[in-house]
């Protein structure tokens, strides 16, 4: 149930994939029919990814190396391009690192960077968004939903609140799509970064929606492929795979969403109700339907994951990508838990192959790891409240 | 990640839990950082006769823990003294590199006990 950090590719996506690393190799440039075969595959690709995400046009999709690269691309493109609009961009302080890490470099070459508050459920203060706009401010990005702690944010209010202000607008929707449906023209989004593995498409390619009118200096300069914005040689079976991706999530996500979230639920309320001290990260509405975020006073979550492992079930301490440091997430920091209560989190993604049976297994599972591991801990209600 | 040593020290821990009258005890970390442990430590002619710990904290930090009971149990208290943090990771079969620091404060613990019963030997407590 660790779905958010990696999820196996769908056996229908891997189908449409295979041919293309098989026989079909042609290069999408090539004047034959080999190379013309390859354009085809991709062009159907690019409409299937617009048509997920609404675009107006198949046009407005450039295909990356992945969202970090789509955000890195959203961030430093447009800022560089339109320098002489404005150099202030403003974010949020629960972005992913390919967002915060490309603002703090901005910072570092003539432009200030506003990370704005979240509120203890995640969402954006859209007050302060408001008074933090100015007539410098060219760019605001805020994901479309958080992956750690599921908050999904008011992306229409947010546009219309920035284009009042005459900024654009960039979402990343790496943990919102194929969760939940988009639409980038009734959002008001000039700016969406759409991920392939987050939809159990590949890994190495995602997709940039760039709105008709809106200027991005490219990352890559090479050899001019898509629309001279991101050059060098398409990623022809992965972006098949995006496509394909795109079209089963926007086909099957209507009837999936329903008992993705009554699964979703079950999970939080058995999670929760047998264990004292025990919470919810994130808002218990306005939530992605795969994401059940907890956390336990008094123990530490990886030790929580070892046993959880133990026993069969993957899930995930907070952010699979602060394992490295140690330091407990900056989301979990953002919504305003302590050090401690940070160190307590887990997070559970479920996707299509999770059954009512697993969650009714960890649900049973659950209180007497806790029970074994606070049994263990120094820690107590009373030297809490001291 | 683990050694299997560390996972099989994290699955059965050896002397988990308080002694109330304990001769020495010793608190390091904090649940700050994620880890805490506490070492209880019962003396007898200048050896150690029981010790007991409790631990928050991740699989490193329980396994130190363990390990550390392990190591110092009917031990001198200046054999005691000499048990290092990287004794109690070498009895382990290793722990990952990020561990070292942060979640190997086992020895640092069993020390303070140690330290906490020098001082007060010889008053009642």
């Amino acid at each position: 149930m660790d779905h958010a950090a990696g999820r196996p590719i769908d056996p229908r996506v891997l189908e449409a994939m295979l041919p293309y690393m098989k026989s079909l190799y042609g290069n999408p440039s090539s004047i034959h029919s080999f190379g013309q075969e390859a354009r085809q595959a991709i062009e159907e690709a690019r409409t299937k990814v617009a048509e997920l995400i609404n675009a107006e046009s198949e046009e407005s999709i450039i295909f990356t190396s992945g969202a970090t690269e789509s955000n890195n691309m959203a961030i430093k493109g447009f800022a560089h391009r339109n320098k002489n609009q404005g150099r202030h961009i403003i974010t949020s302080s629960i972005e992913h690192m390919s967002i915060l890490n490309p603002c703090k470099f901005l910072t570092t070459k003539g432009f200030t960077v506003t990370f704005l508050p979240v509120n203890q459920y995640g969402f954006v203060n859209l007050t302060s968004l408001e008074e933090e706009l100015t007539s410098e401010t060219i760019l605001v990005s805020i994901m479309y939903a958080n992956g750690e702690i599921g908050t999904i944010q008011p992306i229409k209010e947010i546009s219309q609140i920035i284009h009042r202000k005459n900024a654009y607008l960039h979402v990343d929707a790496t943990a919102a799509n194929g969760q939940i449906p988009i639409d980038i023209n009734n959002e008001g989004i000039d700016l969406l970064t759409v991920s392939s593995n987050d939809m159990s498409g590949p890994k190495g390619v995602g997709a940039l929606y760039i709105k008709k009118g809106v200027r991005l200096e490219p990352l890559i300069h090479g050899g001019g492929q898509e629309r001279a914005l991101r050059s060098g040689t398409e990623n022809l079976p992965g972006v098949v795979g995006l496509g394909k991706a795109s079209e089963t999530a926007k086909k099957e996500m209507p009837a999936e969403s329903k008992p993705l979230k009554k699964l979703r639920d079950k999970l939080i309320k058995g999670l929760l109700d047998p264990v004292p001290h025990s919470f919810l990260n994130g808002p218990p509405t306005k939530r992605l339907p795969n994401n059940a975020a907890v956390r336990y006073s008094f123990i530490e979550g990886e030790s929580i994951l070892l046993d959880l492992d133990m026993k069969g079930v993957a899930a995930s301490s907070g952010s699979a990508c602060t394992a490295k440091t140690l330091e407990p997430s900056h989301v979990l920091r953002a919504i305003g838990l302590k050090h401690e209560e940070a160190h307590g989190s887990l997070l559970f993604t479920l996707g299509r192959q999770n059954t009512e049976e697993e969650v009714d297994y960890v649900i049973r599972i659950m209180p007497e790891i806790v029970k074994r591991l606070r049994e263990m801990s120094p820690l107590t209600p009373e030297g809490l409240m001291e | 990640m683990y050694s299997e040593k560390v996972m099989e020290h994290f699955r059965n821990p050896r002397n988990m839990g308080e002694i109330p009258d304990a001769d020495g005890v010793g608190t390091v970390g904090n649940p700050v950082c994620g880890d805490m442990m506490t070492v209880y430590i019962k003396v007898k002619d200048n050896r150690i006769d029981d010790i007991r710990f409790k631990t928050f904290g991740c699989g490193a930090a329980i396994a130190t823990s363990s390990m550390v009971t392990e190591l110092a149990k009917g031990k001198t208290l200046e054999e005691a003294k000499k048990i290092g943090r990287s004794d109690v990771a070498a009895s382990l079969d290793g722990l990952p590199k990020v561990k070292m620091h942060c979640s190997n404060l086992a020895a640092d613990a069993l020390h303070a006990a140690i330290e906490d019963y020098e001082k007060h030997k010889g008053t009642k407590r």
